[in-house]
């Protein structure tokens, strides 16, 4: 049944059925954390991952995992992390969540520590803890906080390691170079599998369960400039759009400060942490002005910020004026080459500096999407009712980068990312199993609910002529780099969302030439495409209709918050393209929750 | 990419190795002819992608495209590396480019090699964390400065499979040479102070393949793109050998 020459047209009656007890969607740190531990509790658990699942983008993190572990600081607490983390998302964060998450974190890092995870280390033999931005001390009295775990500059690669050795350990079946087409539904609204192929055969596959977990990460290549690697093209969320599924708060994109300028890749803001700072064409430490407390540590969508505003108004480094230094040299080649080796090796590699002699050069980049598939902190993904209220739906879950639960709001802290994932990862994992213990009842789907989400595979593998996905794909990328960046106002944001609507009709219509069966990386591609187009509209459109300044969404026509009318997620549905808003919780169950607050560093 | 003047633009012969066994019986290698701007020194994959818009039937893995992913390891101009840190200035002779998939494992399709036999030598060192130090959640295994520092160049392996395909002793023996990355991985635990299954390790490395079919030819030590050195941590791993066998 491999998708030939002639281009099978596939159907639910010929098509064959793998069936697990948990389906994981994605090999990153979410994911892996989910099915490791389904795996331990004895579920017949699969990851389904386009790449082997170290190659996932967990592996670029650097500078660490955020979490009161009070190794630095014995005193430190995590209602402090909890209060840096509300007030770094602008307030549109979800207290119930951010409060589980900052409590429940120590133990998942200890839990990751005795797995194997190679640590920094303190005199005394404690994990090593370093500053990062938006940190702080006793509520923002106390001063900078050092609250980030680090493996040397390398602790995304170290813990994605670590949890793939866990799962090998644990026996996860892993379907490795696999691509989740579409979610399957049946009657009832409720997930019961995807539609994924074997990449190397190209054999295409039913994989039916009662829980899949979309943990497919970012999507930060609907832009042309981004931190984020080639595969991170939205997938899951893609899926979930086209199930009918909505997406919330997409109009938050972080920019990194430190982007490795002509090419994306980042530094970390562990650089910072230790004490590097930005400088503009006259070699002023310009952050001073901009946030006179944390200065180069604030948060980092106010340091974007005012990198901008110093190249806008021509205080910008090099021949274009148009990128800023961060300098690290002044620290000495010990700490550098010894805490940031990484770094050390991606400056030398992509900017030609050794960051021990030389100041770096670095724009902001396009690096995190705050916004993503809503969940509960149990990773059930969450719709929305006409009347406005949430609706659970069954068999599905979303963890990390793909979904917003909502730790971070408006504005993502460092080193809050790779705790967002092995925390939440862990809950879905934990609610799944769980749930297989009380019993889970769901209808098959229908041979049409099948065939439904055949149709993009279909039309892919049966195109005649069409248009290249490749060129769509780049003026997608144009589109959004130019009318969604860092400073947005309704008129580019206007061209924006006309422009993305005319390409994704132009997706509709894609022509796969090569329809060969073997390794068909430009299947892959093409499919990504849809994915792709799908993310962008959800941006193009929640930004517009946001109409205030919060966080990372930065708006010239409407420059500051408006608590009144947006204190609030913003919802989007790709069927109606209509964007609604949904309450934020402000109910922790431990602590007061955190009013909203003028936010400055 | 924009517009360039012409006098900015070098064309580069680009010579890949394609193969699809359900297509052709043979692989060849087929010549592409790539403009890239002068004053850039693009790096390998950037240059591989330019030549997958001529021709998107072209197949290869990549992933970050920057150096820590390890999905690129291909053979460049002879030699092993990662796709996307090498740049042309380091890699070509003469202007011309040729690339094909690493040496050793059977082709899937173009670059792309089948990795199963690389992932089970990795997955026969148990490489994992076996203690029999109180684990607790609560609380991290001690680890000194000095013990943490014997990691160091043990655990940044990416697994990109360079090393390994770079052997001829992995050559000869995939199935039973474990192999200069399994190897490394089986020494980072080893040297971890926190584990404590050295016995039990050692034990399954005493054989006259698994670690000995190392000859020190150390092409692994010249590819690694992570400046890391497997042939010294087998060394290791032959000296806790021999001193347990007298």
């Amino acid at each position: 049944m491999a998708m030939n020459g002639k281009g099978t047209f596939l159907d639910a009656s010929t098509l064959p059925v793998k069936e697990f007890d948990g389906i994981i969607v994605g090999g990153g740190g979410s994911g892996m954390m989910a099915s490791l531990q389904l795996a331990k509790s004895g579920m017949n658990t699969a990851v389904v991952s386009k790449v082997f699942p170290t190659r996932s983008h967990t592996v670029s993190a650097q500078g660490g995992i955020t979490c009161s572990i009070q190794s630095a600081d014995p005193d430190d607490d995590w209602r402090w992390h909890m209060f840096d983390t509300v007030k770094g998302s602008d307030f549109i964060g979800d207290q119930d969540s951010i409060e589980y998450m900052c409590k429940e974190g120590p133990e998942a890092i200890f839990e990751l520590e005795n797995m194997g995870l190679p640590f920094s280390r303190t005199e005394e033999g404690k994990i090593y803890q370093r500053a990062f931005g938006g940190q702080s001390k006793d509520y923002g009295k106390g001063g900078q906080a050092e609250r980030t775990c680090a493996a040397a500059d390398r602790t995304g690669h170290a813990l994605l390691h670590t949890l793939f050795q866990a799962n090998v350990k644990a026996g996860t079946n892993f379907l490795s170079e696999w691509f989740a087409v579409d979610l399957v539904k049946n009657q009832n609204d409720q997930v019961v599998g995807v539609i994924a192929f074997e990449i190397e055969s190209g054999e295409p596959y039913f994989l039916k369960s009662k829980a899949t977990v979309l943990a497919t990460g970012g999507a930060g290549r609907i832009y042309q400039t981004t931190s984020n690697a080639l595969i991170n093209t939205g997938d899951g969320t893609g899926m979930a759009l086209r199930a009918g599924f909505p997406v919330q708060d997409m109009e938050m994109w972080q920019f990194h400060p430190t982007g490795i300028h002509g090419h994306g890749t980042l530094v970390t803001e562990g650089c910072r942490g230790e004490g590097g700072y930005l400088v503009n064409k006259d070699g002023e430490r310009f952050m001073e002005r901009y946030a006179p407390n944390y200065k180069d540590l604030a948060s980092r969508d106010v340091v974007a910020r005012s990198m901008f505003t110093e190249i806008l108004e021509g205080r910008g480094c090099g021949p274009d004026a148009d990128h800023v230094y961060l300098k690290l040299d002044h620290l000495g080649p010990e700490i550098v080459h010894k805490r940031l080796p990484g770094v050390t090796e991606l400056s030398k590699r992509f900017a030609h500096v050794d960051p021990a002699e030389h100041p770096i050069p670095v724009v902001p980049t396009c690096h995190y999407a705050m916004g993503g598939i809503p969940t509960n902190v149990h990773g059930q993904v969450i719709s929305q009712n006409p009347d406005g209220t949430d609706k659970i739906i069954d068999g599905l879950y979303a963890a990390g980068e793909a979904a917003c639960v909502s730790v971070h709001g408006g504005n993502r802290l460092g080193g809050n990312s790779l705790l967002d994932l092995i925390v939440f990862g862990r809950s879905a994992g934990l609610h799944i199993e769980e749930s297989f213990k009380a019993g889970i009842k769901m209808d098959d789907p229908s041979s049409d609910d099948v065939d439904y989400a055949l149709r993009n595979l279909n039309r892919v593998n049966v195109s005649q002529s069409g248009e290249n996905f490749v060129e769509v794909k780049k003026d997608l990328q144009k589109t959004m780099q130019m009318n969604f960046g860092v400073f947005r106002t309704e008129e580019l944001m206007e061209n924006g969302i006309k422009e993305v609507s005319d390409l994704r009709d132009k997706s509709q219509n894609i022509h796969l030439a090569d329809k060969s069966s073997q390794f068909n990386t430009a299947r892959v591609e093409a499919l990504e495409l849809l994915n792709l187009i799908e993310v962008a509209e959800a941006t193009a459109i929640s930004a517009n209709e946001r109409k205030e300044s919060r966080g990372a969404h930065s708006r010239e026509d409407y420059p500051d918050r408006d608590d009144e009318n947006w204190l609030k997620h913003s919802i989007y549905f790709s069927d109606t393209k209509q964007v609604s808003k949904r309450d934020v919780n402000f109910r922790p169950k431990q602590v007061q929750a955190f009013q909203p607050i003028v936010r400055t560093y | 990419m924009n517009a360039i003047a012409a006098s900015e633009i070098k064309t580069l012969r680009l010579s890949i190795y394609r193969y699809d066994p359900l297509k052709q019986e043979k692989p060849y290698m087929q010549d592409f002819d790539i403009d890239i701007p002068a004053e850039k020194d693009l790096m390998v994959l950037d240059v591989l992608m330019l030549a997958k818009e001529q021709d998107p039937s072209i197949s290869f893995r990549r992933s970050c495209r920057e150096g820590v992913c390890g999905s690129d390891g291909l053979n460049i101009n002879g030699k092993n590396g990662l796709g996307c840190i090498t740049p042309l200035s380091d890699a070509i002779k003469s202007n011309k480019l040729s690339i094909r998939p690493l040496p050793g494992l059977p082709v899937i399709k173009d670059l792309i090699v089948d990795m199963k036999q690389f992932v089970d030598q990795y997955k026969k060192v148990k490489p994992y964390l076996i203690t029999d130090k109180k684990v607790d959640t609560r609380e991290a295994i001690p680890q000194t400065i000095e013990e943490r520092e014997k990691l160091d160049g043990l655990y940044e392996c990416i697994m990109c499979g360079c090393c390994s395909t770079a052997c001829p002793s992995f050559w000869w023996n995939p199935d039973k040479f474990l192999g200069p990355a399994a190897l490394l991985q089986a020494y980072r635990f080893i040297a971890d102070s926190r584990d404590t299954a050295t016995e039990e390790r050692l034990e399954q490395l005493e054989d006259a393949f698994s670690v000995f079919r190392c000859h020190g030819i150390m092409n692994c030590v010249s590819v690694c793109p992570k400046g890391l050195n497997p042939t010294k941590a087998i060394g290791e791993i032959k000296k806790m050998l021999v001193k347990r066998a007298l």
